[in-house]
């Protein structure tokens, strides 16, 4: 481990993977509680026309992905509440746009090449310096504005209408959540790829939910599988020569299944 | 009518609210003052626009005609909500399976502006203590809502609702699904509420028996309002005697 510790990339890959794995968790048992699940899904597929953009006009992809998956969530939203559209009808709606519209920049671009195919399924350990910075920042930035509006997110994911009538901006929270979503959908593709991202957000998440009887335990135990798994998965993948992306999605999904099968034989008692 | 109602405060003015659902005329010309230490029924057959209007009150709907105005403040110009104590109707449609404790579910109840954090927190302590305390649910603060009984349910959002200490408490049919036994209780907790910590509740029933025992207010709700008023003279009135004869319907056909 610590002949590990001595090579940059890993040093480098670590940080970033420990940070992006607790901003995971945390959106992660919001987003499972609110039945919001499958919008990292949806978002993946609209960071992939941010990618292809960037790739298309020789910007560095993170940066359009950003914007045009932030752009997309404030849309989603907002179309969501004008047309009465269901949440997941409106995510479906969004998230093939935007594969159609990548598929249309990557073949403008002719880059179906290495660089799209990191995207496509994560390379943690080839992350830049640069990358480094900009993905802990923000990470951290997801985490604190989730820590700072704890209760009130609990609140209205459990129970909008009294958080509403408690004085709670509930809409504007909304608003919130979405974007902190886009943003951290773009992180965690660095991690494990625009296939596995959603992964990321409702493994550990669901794990979590599994075997937590309150709700500060529920994200404790999330944030813990999370960056265990991606600890985990980091390790093996060197150990044993395989991709990290598929490494550390399947110790997450290893971990779920171990908590359900506890939970299952709790509740049998 | 009331003397000392007359001198009490007003805390809640409806002004002339009308309220539609598309073509459906819910609310039409609703007024009608509350004052500190009111206890109100508000009753009215199903349909009659009993939640619309404790909705438009908390702002949570949006009147079509005229206002409301809450301890001297328009809704638009309102922000001392933690004020303000909610039970909604139907408040036990719990997802049986979300992981949050007894004490975390009345803890929502005491969001508020920043206060400094430690003396917030040994306070917020105290506060849900007392208000497990007056629903009888102490000994269950860190089970599961979801392992709760509905009635249980009932009871730990009614004491979400009261651990500020609201001025004003609305609870919209919180006895559904309660025991006749903790239905007794749960009512003598509110005339205690009432006299012992001054608060004024709005209470939404079905339950004539309560209104007679506890109540000094009665609101009688079908899209207009039918009476207003005194509990006594209520049980004197034309509305009292219909609705003791014939049922709710006959005061639903003043459609
Ligand atoms: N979301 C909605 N969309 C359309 N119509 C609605 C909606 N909610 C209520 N209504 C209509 O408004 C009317 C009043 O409803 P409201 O819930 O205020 O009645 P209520 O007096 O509380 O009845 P109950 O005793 O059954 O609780 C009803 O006729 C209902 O059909
Ligand atoms: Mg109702």
């Amino acid at each position: 481990m610590e002949a590990f510790l001595g090579y940059g990339f890993l040093q480098r890959a670590l940080l970033a993977g420990i940070f992006i794995a607790v901003a995971c968790a945390l959106l992660g048992v919001f987003l499972i509680l609110r039945r919001d699940a499958m919008i990292g899904h949806g978002m993946a597929h609209v960071t992939f026309a941010g990618i292809a953009l960037g790739l298309l006009l020789s910007v560095v992809p993170l940066y359009t992905a950003l914007a045009v998956t932030v752009v997309s969530v404030v849309g989603i939203i907002k179309i969501k509440k004008k047309a009465g559209l269901y949440g997941d009808t409106a995510i479906a709606i969004f998230s093939s746009a935007g594969f159609a519209l990548g598929i249309l920049f990557v073949s403008l671009g002719r880059s179906f090449n290495v660089d799209l195919f990191s995207y496509l399924f994560g390379d943690i350990l080839a992350i830049g310096n640069e990358e480094v910075w900009l993905s802990v920042f923000l990470a951290l930035v997801v985490i604190f504005v989730i820590v700072l509006n704890y209760k009130k997110l609990l609140f209205m994911t459990f129970d909008s209408e009294s958080a509403k009538a408690a004085g709670i901006k509930v809409n504007r929270l909304d608003m919130l959540v979405g974007i902190l979503t886009a943003v951290t959908v773009v992180l965690g593709m660095k991690v494990v790829g625009i296939l596995l991202v959603s992964a990321m957000i409702v493994l550990p998440a669901a794990a979590g939910l599994q075997l937590a009887g309150n709700f500060k335990r529920a994200i404790l135990l999330s944030v813990a599988v999370s960056v265990v798994s991606v600890l985990g998965g980091l390790v093996c993948s060197l150990c044993l020569d395989l991709p990290a992306s598929g490494t550390i999605v399947f110790a997450a999904f290893i971990i779920f299944l171990l908590f359900f099968l506890i939970k299952l034989r709790r509740d049998r008692k | 009518m009331d003397s000392t109602a007359q001198k009490n405060k007003i805390l809640i003015r409806v002004e002339d609210v009308s309220f539609h659902y598309g073509h459906q005329t819910v609310l039409s010309h609703v007024s009608l003052d509350m004052h500190t230490g009111d206890f109100l029924a508000v009753i009215g057959p199903n349909g009659s626009g009993k939640t619309t209007l404790i909705k438009i009150i908390l702002g949570l709907l949006e009147p079509d005609q005229g206002r409301v105005k809450i301890l001297g403040r328009s809704l638009g110009g309102f922000s001392e909500w933690s004020k303000l104590g909610y039970v909604p109707q139907n408040a036990t449609h719990v997802d049986p399976f979300f992981p949050v404790s007894v004490k975390e579910v009345v803890d929502m109840g005491l969001i508020k502006e920043a206060r400094s954090k430690q003396a917030g927190k040994e306070k917020g302590m105290e506060a849900i203590s007392w208000a497990l305390k007056q629903v009888d649910m102490e000994d269950q603060q860190n089970h599961r809502i979801g392992n709760l009984s509905g009635g249980q349910q009932q009871r730990v959002f009614i004491a979400r609702a009261i651990v500020n200490k609201p001025v004003i408490l609305f609870l919209d049919e919180p006895t559904t699904g309660v025991d006749a036994e903790t239905q007794d209780r749960f009512y003598e907790m509110l005339g205690v509420l009432n006299k012992k910590e001054k608060m004024t509740i709005v209470l939404v029933t079905h339950d004539i028996g309560i209104v007679n025992k506890h109540v000094n207010r009665v609101a009688c709700l079908n899209q207009k309002l039918i009476y207003h008023g005194d509990h006594d003279e209520f049980c004197r009135s034309e509305a009292f005697k219909s609705m003791l004869e014939g049922g709710h319907h006959l005061v639903s056909h003043r459609h």
